[in-house]
């Protein structure tokens, strides 16, 4: 059976998950791996939240915000970019891998760069296979997290934050 | 406040590898100012534990909590329901901290997640910056409000010296000589003259070379 990545993605209200959105509008598809949890802006994504995520089972995370310079907030995408470095970082010295994590930037006209993001992270994350943490877990184990990572209602499942 | 700066995560590892269940103690007062050990930094460094031990295999579980402060019993008191329940605890407060819990329950081994470096404040943020060595012996009054024995690298009491360098210490340019600020700041203050006097040496003693210091209040105590 082939493996299909748990991927959650940060989006930010005012620019990626209205790139979503606009996704949607242009009937554009995108892996249903992908599940959003819209948040006001990608300053609200702390450590916790991306650990949690890998912690709760996701394959693979992303957080998407607003081009550097458009932040509706000045500068929550500057600060979020740090975060994510610094998990990278983290993961990597845990052994999960840096490369499961990453940052995007998009406008909320470019519905186009976020399917473009979907399938590229998707595909990424297919390419690492599962989680290291899913070796050492039992199925039991990953009943908890049906709200982050559920693949059974893939494209209208958001979650607000 | 008193600033510490989190173990490498290898070295965290390594101590609590032969306990299955470990106490994440954070503590609400100087580490939570320098981001290094309160509730939030508990809830990270628990949740990287976690996800370690699952990549690795290792069953061990985390339990968290925060309290006011780790220097005082009454709060570690409220310890102690999680505490019966745990083979270690991992203290993210400062060496005080570590050592106030281990007396509290000396039947259970009490780690250090964090190393205890200074006294200090924040410069700027995510920068901490010591400005007190705790010598027991306060000079702040002769030198302009600026302190050469927490921030001359030579504790000098009569500076600058010769690796003063265009207001820099010749340990790093990223470290402004205290004597350079001393001079600054006497001259705004009209006070040049008192460098004209010579310190005799400083007594020591206050500063923990005649032991462990204690300060007790007869008026307080019961």
């Amino acid at each position: 059976m082939s493996f299909e990545p748990k991927i959650i993605a940060f989006c930010c209200h005012y620019c990626a998950f209205a790139a979503a959105d606009l996704a949607g509008s242009m009937r554009l598809s995108y892996p249903s791996n992908v599940k959003i949890v819209k948040i006001p802006c990608t300053g609200r994504v702390d450590v916790i939240h991306l650990l949690k995520a890998f912690e709760k089972g996701a394959d693979g995370v992303y957080v998407a915000g607003c081009l550097e310079g458009n932040c509706h907030y000045i500068e929550g995408n500057i600060w979020a970019k740090k975060r994510v470095k610094s998990v990278k970082k983290l993961l990597d010295d845990i052994g999960i891998g840096g490369e499961r994590l990453e940052m995007y930037n998009m406008s909320a006209a470019m519905g186009q760069r976020f399917a473009e993001v979907a399938n590229e992270m998707t595909e990424r994350i297919r390419q690492l296979g599962p989680s290291p943490l899913k070796r050492n877990l039992s199925d039991e184990s990953n009943d908890g997290c049906e709200e982050t990572c559920s693949t059974e209602t893939p494209e209208r499942s958001t979650v607000e934050v | 406040m008193i600033i510490a700066e989190q173990k490498p995560l290898k070295e965290i590892r390594e101590m609590i590898a032969p306990y299955k269940k470990v106490l994440v103690v954070g503590c609400g007062t100087c580490v939570t100012v320098c981001l290094s050990g309160g509730e939030k930094e508990v809830g990270v460094l628990a949740s990287t534990l976690r996800l370690a031990d699952a990549v690795d295999g290792n069953e061990r579980e985390f339990v968290e909590q925060t309290i006011t402060r780790q220097c005082e019993d009454e709060f570690i008191e409220q310890l102690r329901g999680n505490v019966e329940k745990v083979d270690a605890v991992l203290s993210l407060g400062c060496g005080v901290g570590v050592q106030d819990i281990a007396a509290i329950f000396p039947e259970i081994p009490v780690l250090p997640g964090l190393n205890t470096t200074s006294f200090g404040r924040p410069s700027e943020q995510g920068v901490w910056v010591e400005e007190c060595a705790g010598c027991g012996d306060c000079i702040l009054d002769e030198t302009g409000g600026i302190c050469p024995i927490a921030r001359c690298a030579k504790n000098l009491l009569n500076g600058p010296c010769g690796g003063s360098h265009g207001g820099k210490c010749e340990i790093s340019d990223d470290t402004p000589c205290a004597w350079a600020l001393v001079y600054e700041r006497l001259g705004r203050l009209g006070k040049l003259k008192t460098l004209e006097e010579i310190k005799p040496a400083k007594n020591w003693s206050t500063a923990g070379h005649g032991g462990p210091r204690k300060m007790v209040r007869e008026d307080l105590r019961k």
